[in-house]
């Protein structure tokens, strides 16, 4: 953490920014249907999908390929514009905010994102300030005093003064979580966001995440094909395939043996640990 | 963590604005009468702070009337070029992007043709008719950037090879039109082709258009200006910057209307001079970094310089003969544009 500084939610609480404790996101009966070309039938839609996520709580959405996650996320981000069923972040619907007051309250950490110019750490965090704030805006003190908190916040601030492009990809990803932090936002949305990354350096950031979540009040939504990973970390699992929302539970009651084999087209064994996490194993293909 | 801070640009654009000042006096020393720099600096700054009306008598008439009012445009025309240059770099998000690669320069060419074609045959109050050529200049531009943005894109992603393509095949396309318009006109209507084609600062200006040159770089830089910290963000892609807060749609329309508009004013009075836009942000940040809030001001003081050098260059190399601006910043620009694809590429 980050020592005498606070952390960037106390640094929050500091400049009056509003408490978590009543985050809450309600994904109401949302549809949608990608239509590239307005004469032909959609390509890909999405069936009405309901869930909660409530203050300090991850929620993660699996499925397979193609299955709609990352719709609902572009969804629940505010990105894209339901074709019914309503998306509320605390009463108010995504898609209908200001740009400027969704990034204030809706962070997102994407897979990492090509630059055109090598820029610092610390600049890169700082990026997460830009909504709050005129248009054209010089930092603060106490901007550089958020971001300084949020990269303590994921155990980074030793890499502050590193170019983007010469740290690791596990190191990167914490950056890119600390420039969300530093949003100060009511809901955090991660986009696959362990992808490129080893396991050790998986698992340190989930369990970054897991303690942020909890610490700082977030709501958090997850994409991720990491069936255990999510099964460890995540309160609520949202189990999706092809376009259709399956399942919404805890990972225990979610993860059925039967259920999973057919989502993901292969044998599996379900097992529940002690600590009453469920376990999937991939078993050998029969031919 | 040392965030730019509003002071320190105001300081290195000060810095800047000196380095302009040696530039200009400098460049106003150069020509047929010899003059003197000390007398030049003097009778310059005195004029600057308010203690005198003019500068010395004797060759204050050349100084005046010739050669400040030819530097004073090539100081827009260069500052318009860099900044519109800029520009294009984050909305395109291709450091390689320049208003002359693009072929905007040459679309700007055309629709300022067309306007002094047309001109003539409207009946319009003098005020309306000393912007009519800048306008033709601007629609040229705008047409321009918005078809060679749109063949830039694939399978609705903007391509960065594909970009400079269209950009490169539109310019041909339209210096081949600039060269039918000229030929195909009465020679009292239009400049010359080599003006259009390669950018030429020699033409004296009527007074109110250098009012409206001076004017329209002013709003349209504030313009682009005001969404500094947006392009920012810009430069690490809309998906992302609409995550950050920003407005992108409306950032974008903005940046490119005005961008075309600088181009459009720069063109319609000087033709098209070429890579300043690529050259000077490019050595802009190298010396100050990437931040859109610091390199705005930068290429606009940087772009101006350039072209003042570029033009002195011009018109003292082969004296007493003088070479088009565009030729000098060719020479310079070309190789450039070279390195930065093989590195980009590498």
């Amino acid at each position: 953490m980050s020592g005498s500084k606070g952390t960037v939610m106390e640094r929050g609480a500091q400049d009056g920014a509003r408490a978590n404790a009543d985050a809450r996101l309600s994904i109401e009966q949302v549809s949608y249907a990608y239509t590239p070309n307005p004469s032909q039938a959609p390509v890909f839609t999405l069936e009405a999908t309901s869930f909660q996520a409530k203050a300090g709580e991850i929620v993660a959405v699996l499925g397979p390929n193609a299955s709609g996650k990352s719709t609902v996320l572009k969804l629940i981000a505010g990105a894209l514009e339901p074709l019914s069923g309503r998306i509320l972040l605390n009463g108010q619907e995504t898609h209908l905010m200001e740009p400027r007051v969704r990034a204030q309250r809706i962070a997102m950490v994407q897979q990492e994102s090509q630059l055109l110019f090598p820029a610092k750490v610390w600049e890169f965090v700082l990026q997460g300030r830009h909504p709050h704030g005129k248009s054209l805006r010089f930092e603060t003190e106490n901007d550089v005093a958020i971001a300084k908190a949020a990269l303590g916040d994921v155990g980074a601030h030793h890499l502050m003064d590193r170019l983007m492009d010469q740290i690791s990809g596990g190191e990167k990803q914490r950056v890119i979580l600390a420039r969300a932090l530093a949003q100060q936002p009511t809901l955090l949305l991660l986009d696959e966001p362990t992808l490129h990354l080893d396991i050790g350096a998986q698992v340190d950031f989930l369990h970054t995440l897991k303690k942020l979540t909890v610490a700082n009040k977030y709501a958090v939504v997850i994409v991720t094909h990491e069936l255990n990973l999510a099964g460890e970390y995540a309160d609520q699992v949202v189990l999706m395939q092809k376009g259709k929302c399956l399942r919404v539970g805890t990972p225990v009651s979610v993860y059925q043996r039967d259920l999973l084999e057919q989502v993901f087209q292969t044998q599996l064994a379900v097992e529940q640990r002690v600590n009453g996490r469920p376990r999937v194993s991939v078993l050998e293909k029969s031919e | 963590m040392q965030p730019l801070t509003l002071n320190k640009v105001v300081v290195r654009c000060g810095i800047l604005a000196v380095v302009l000042f040696v530039v200009v006096v400098v460049a106003l020393k150069f020509g047929a009468v010899p003059v003197s720099l000390y007398g030049l600096a003097k009778g310059l700054i005195g004029v600057l702070i308010g203690r005198s009306s003019q500068i010395s008598s004797e060759y204050g008439m050349i100084i005046r009337e010739i050669r400040l009012p030819r530097i004073a445009l090539g100081i827009f025309v260069g500052a318009s070029l860099s900044v519109a240059g800029t520009s294009f770099q984050a909305l395109l998000r291709n450091p390689l992007a320049d208003p002359y690669v693009l072929g905007v320069s040459y679309g700007a060419a055309v629709g300022s043709i067309v306007a002094l074609v047309i001109e003539p045959h409207i009946a319009m109050r003098p005020e309306i008719a000393a912007v009519f050529t800048p306008l033709g200049g601007f629609l040229g531009a705008t047409l321009t950037i918005s078809v060679v943005y749109l063949l830039g894109r694939y399978r609705s992603q903007l391509d960065s090879k594909t970009l400079l393509l269209s950009g490169v095949i539109a310019g041909s396309f339209l210096s081949a039109m600039i060269m039918l318009l000229i030929t195909m006109l009465p020679s009292s209507s239009t400049r010359g082709m080599a003006v259009w084609l390669m950018g030429d600062l020699s033409t004296p200006m009527s007074p109110i258009l250098a009012w409206v040159l001076r004017t329209g770089f002013f709003v349209f830089f504030a313009m682009i200006y005001l969404t500094a910290s947006d392009l920012n963000l810009l430069l690490a892609g809309e998906r992302e910057a609409m995550h950050l807060g920003v407005d992108v749609r409306k950032v974008q329309l903005v940046v490119y209307l005005s961008a075309s508009a600088l181009t459009g004013l720069a063109v319609s009075v000087s033709g098209s001079i070429g890579y300043v836009g690529l050259l000077v942000p490019h050595v802009m940040r190298m010396i100050f970094g990437t931040d859109y809030r610091m390199l705005l001001p930068a290429a606009a003081f940087g772009g101006a310089i350039a072209v003042v050098i570029a033009d002195t260059a011009a018109r003292t190399i082969a004296a007493p003969s003088e070479l088009p601006v565009g030729a000098i910043t060719a020479i310079a620009g070309a190789p450039l544009f070279i390195y930065l694809l093989r590195r980009r590429l590498a």
